[in-house]
């Protein structure tokens, strides 16, 4: 019984051991290729667990975290993520001349957070992901501050991301409040009972639901929770900002899909309701807003605002089409979404540094003719993100058109068609600005000198975005696996 | 097997011409020849001599499909939704193969002079365009379909914004996004297509066979038959949808312009033909009137807008999209001789307007300029150049005795029974064509030389180019039987209404 329980927690508990290692490592040794190298290698330690863990599943470890496929489906991809990241950060913060150790303590926690998320079965184990997730996330946004010569603006960023974070866990933990008076339990799974049990359904059950989901929408940037998302997108530095894009969205994700499924809560018409306004919305309203920005990383964030505007599109579909299908788009367009940010960003990150971030369309510019190898990871990434045949990104829009056209949701279609349409615009801006003749030189020093693992993390992951789209069906097989459950 | 060799002989050849260009930039061209050259073999090879490979064309019918196919090819490829690599060609497939390797050939000699930088990559998006584009004529699975449509596009986009003229950012966005957001609908009404047909037999699948013959629920037939409906007459184009052409046109750089006009607009009509109609056919049937309105609307409208161009490569553009119009308007009647002649049209229209393209370019590429009213008395500097200009404006208008004439002339015969005041509007189209055809000449070629330019001749390559071609159109012209005995069984086997 304990035992299972042990293995069941392993990667949690090595994320843990992991932390502390790299905390006084840190304390005793400040060599930054060390603790970097002991953060990468804890990570790894941590994912391959996942062998033990998975012949003893499904696991309810504890009344908080629920261990089964879906769980360590996402906790595995949010460890790859963090190694990913940690790769970029090391030749990015090898410029800042400053204590950048710390960094890989609070990459850490902020993984073990993010890791609890996606494993969270309960109420209190959500709040405490997800502030173990913000709080590390507010350090790591402002990070560079005290460094002599910063990139961008991280204590802007870093006190926007904190205000509008502490003010959206407020929201979330009041509705968890409402939620609680009205059924009195707190495990997901233990909602549907109640509900049944508390008779009558009253406004206050669902207003308690909307706030929890207006407190993830602010984590996934949903409009209209997603003012902070450009200003903190482009303010942090970039490994920062991946790991914004990648690991805090795909944690988030994760633990809304199940909380939602397992307490039924799209059963309500309001919820329903919210969720298509905000989907709709954020297509729109990200992919517009898009189409005026100048800088590379302020594209991103608009893109990712309609990006989650799409997933939500599968989430809405869950109310009406079998589960199991659902559950399987909403992971399989993650992972897709997951591996295009953290390729774009690893080539932002190349050609970038903790003093000066080469992000804006005119650094951009004829990066093809200059590094075309960069260049073809970012078209690679670009064109999977319009959804075009042959990347994963159309694999993954594929299952959205195919959830969304079983539940029937028309108006949703057309606004997705209506976005990926001006979304279009921006990609191939940038893919053209790339393909202009290249009549600045040596701006792209930073590149030539970048380390092994920027080069590992961006061949990974375009080897990935090409082989889901190309060949996804042992994949497919993986997530409709792991979907039975729902 | 055949036809998968086909893709893939032109996708590898693609990528050794990019990667040849490290070593010498004169390589990737000859690559290009090489990949080319060996494409034509077998494709020669599959119409002449089908024995050889292993193909028997009497045991078509143990294909296990209907259809008349030479050859089929399956084998999975995501099985969680019934998706597979399905491969087919019969007649009207490997009349269009054909034509796709041939005016692949053209548009590499029009680029084996003008293409000066960039040569690899160059290359690498005319072959990849070419793979996409003989994927489409071959895919029968509406998912691998989907697939090769996009894979033409990018190459395409690429091709039109790095070599393009002065204003290609604009030209290849709106090409790229009318392609694609048209391509998108068409997604959305492939999956409801499935999705009808999963609701009825409990099976998902994207085979174009099992697809035939779905019970669609009343309301929701004419909305999916919309979906690919403006797919395919975005890309062919047909007024409304037209736009895009006119710009994609005149910015592309030659071989792309030959490889638009030529193969390009047809995979438009071709999906008419193999998917749109025969899918759903009494929602067709239906939407036919419309659609031969919008067919005839393209014949006279855009005929007019040709009249008024003073670019000589919009003006093309334009008479393109009149053109197709014929080709619509065929479709949609439906009728033996309508649809052999809108075969026919997409076959002499893509000699004729890769030919016209050609040359436009080619004066481009020698003055400068497109601008009509800045030419003038070419003959007399270039007399081989004016010759060819003659003759494939005299094709175009549809001169007796050239392939374009039996096709305009099937289409309107088959299309008078009809419809005859459809067919009455689109003959006036042909009297018009002789009207902004012979301005180019007049224009152009005539008059006074007043800008004294000085034109260099075509050359060898051109000439070769030109002359195959003019043979083609020939053959068409006068042993049409030869071409329409080809597509007829696929014709029949579609459901086209064959009145004898």
């Amino acid at each position: 019984m304990y035992s299972n329980l042990i293995i069941d927690l392993m990667q949690i508990i090595m994320l843990t051991i992991g932390s502390v290692v790299v905390m006084i490592t840190a304390a005793f040794k400040r060599d930054h290729a060390i603790v970097c190298g002991l953060t990468v290698f804890s990570l790894a330690a941590a994912l391959l667990t996942f062998v033990f863990i998975q012949p003893v599943l499904p696991f309810e470890a504890t009344e908080l975290l629920l261990m089964d496929e879906y769980s360590l489906f996402f906790s595995n991809l949010i460890i790859v993520g963090a190694i990913g990241i940690a790769l970029l950060a090391y030749p990015y913060f090898q410029t800042h001349n400053i204590q950048n150790e710390e960094f890989y303590i609070l990459l850490m926690t902020a993984t073990l957070g993010a890791v609890v998320l996606a494993c969270s079965n309960h109420f209190v184990a959500l709040l405490l992901g997800m502030e173990m997730l913000g709080v590390s996330m507010y350090a790591m946004i402002a990070y560079p501050v005290h460094a002599t010569t910063v990139a961008k603006f991280p204590l802007e960023a870093g006190i926007k991301y904190l205000i509008m974070s502490a003010l959206t866990t407020g929201i979330t933990l009041f509705g968890i409040a409402l939620v609680y008076a009205y059924i009195g339990t707190l495990g997901f799974d233990e909602i549907p009972a109640a509900l049944d049990a508390a008779g009558e359904l009253g406004p206050v059950f669902v207003v308690g639901v909307l706030m929890i989901v207006a407190g993830a929408a602010f984590k996934l940037s949903l409009v209209p929770f997603h003012i902070w998302t450009p200003d903190v997108y482009e303010g942090a530095p970039v490994p920062v900002t991946a790991y914004l894009a990648t690991v805090s969205k795909a944690a988030m994700l994760a633990v809304t899909m199940r909380l939602l499924l397992a307490s039924n809560a799209l059963e309500f018409n309001a919820v329903i309701a919210v969720l298509t306004v905000m989907a709709a919305a954020s297509m729109i309203i990200g992919n517009l807003l898009a189409v005026m920005q100048e800088n590379v990383k302020r594209i991103f964030a608009y893109s990712s605002i309609a990006h989650l505007g799409y997933l939500l599109v599968i989430v809405i579909a869950a109310a009406s089409v079998a589960r199991p299908l659902s559950v399987e788009a909403m992971s399989f367009y993650m992972l897709a979404y997951f591996v295009m940010s953290l390729s774009g960003f690893a080539v932002i990150s190349a050609i970038s540094n903790s003093e000066k971030e080469l992000d804006t369309l005119a650094d951009f510019r004829g990066l093809f003719w200059r590094n075309s190898w960069l260049s073809v990871v970012l078209i690679t990434v670009l064109l999977s993100l319009a959804g075009i045949p042959l990347t994963a990104g159309f694999i993954g829009k594929f299952y959205i058109f195919t959830t969304g056209v079983e539940g029937e949701l028309w108006f949703l279609l057309t606004m997705l068609i209506v976005g990926s349409a001006i979304g279009l615009y921006y990609y191939l801006r940038l893919i053209y600005t790339m393909l202009q003749p290249a009549d600045i030189t040596g701006d792209d020093t930073a590149a030539a000198a970048m380390p092994v693992g920027v080069h590992v993390v961006m061949a990974a992951m375009t080897l990935a975005i090409i082989y889901l789209g190309v060949y996804p069906t042992p994949m497919i097989n993986t997530l409709q696996g792991l979907a039975g459950a729902f | 097997m055949i036809l998968v060799w086909l893709i893939t002989i032109l996708f590898i050849g693609g990528i050794g011409a990019w990667l040849a260009e490290k070593s010498n930039p004169e390589l990737p061209r000859y690559i290009a020849l090489a990949t080319l050259l060996l494409d034509l073999f077998l494709v020669m090879l599959m119409l002449f001599a089908p024995g050889m490979l292993g193909l028997d064309p009497l045991e078509q019918a143990d294909l296990g499909q209907p259809g008349e196919w030479l050859v089929l090819f399956s084998a999975d490829w995501i099985p969680r939704f019934g998706v597979s690599f399905i491969f087919g060609a019969d007649g009207l497939g490997l009349l269009l193969i054909a034509l796709t390797v041939f005016l692949g050939l053209m548009s590499l000699g029009s680029a084996w002079n003008e293409i000066k930088d960039r040569t690899g990559f160059f290359y690498f998006n005319l072959l990849w365009t070419l793979a996409g584009v003989i994927g489409v004529f071959t895919a029968l699975d509406l998912f691998l379909f989907f697939f090769f449509w996009e894979v033409m596009l990018i190459p395409m986009y690429f091709i039109i914004a790095i070599w393009g003229h002065e204003n290609k950012e604009y030209a290849a966005m709106k090409f790229f996004i009318f392609t694609q957001v048209s391509g998108m609908l068409m997604l959305l009404a492939i999956l409801m297509l499935v999705f009808f047909h999963y609701q009825d037999t409990a099976n998902i699948t994207f085979s174009y066979f099992d697809l035939l013959g779905t019970n669609i629920p009343e309301g929701a037939a004419f909305w999916v038959m919309l979906g690919f409906f403006i797919a395919f007459a975005t890309k062919l184009p047909a007024v409304p949808f037209h736009n895009w052409l006119p710009d994609a046109h005149s910015q592309a750089p030659t071989p792309g312009s030959v490889i638009l006009a030529g193969i390009l607009l047809k995979t438009g009509a071709y999906g008419l033909i193999r998917f749109t109609i025969p899918l759903f056919p009494e929602t067709s049937s239906a939407f036919a009137p419309t659609a031969m309105t919008l067919g005839v609307i393209s014949i006279l409208y855009t005929a007019k807008v040709a009249f008024g161009q003073n670019d000589l490569k919009r003006l093309i553009a334009y008479t393109s999209v009149s053109h197709m119009g014929f080709v619509l308007l065929g479709v949609y009647a439906w009728t033996a001789q309508a649809v052999q002649g809108a075969v026919m049209t997409m076959l002499a229209h893509g000699f004729s307007a890769a030919a016209l393209f050609m040359l436009a370019g080619g004066l481009q590429h020698r003055i400068h300029t497109r601008a009509m009213d800045q030419m003038g008395g070419l003959w007399g500097v270039a007399p081989k150049m004016g010759f060819m200009a003659v003759f494939f404006t005299v094709a175009a208008v549809g001169m007796p005795g050239l392939g374009n004439f039996i096709g305009e002339f099937l289409v309107l015969i088959g299309s008078f029974r009809i419809s005859v005041a459809a067919a009455a509007a689109a003959a006036i189209g042909m009297v018009v064509a002789a009207v902004y055809s012979l301005i180019v000449i007049q224009k152009v070629f005539h008059g006074e030389n007043k800008n004294n330019l000085v034109v260099k001749d075509l050359t060898f390559v051109e000439m070769f180019c030109f002359g195959l071609m003019m043979i083609g159109l020939l053959w068409m012209g006068m042993y049409p039987q030869s071409m329409l005995n080809m597509s007829e069984p696929t014709l029949r086997s579609l459901g086209v209404l064959f009145f004898n």
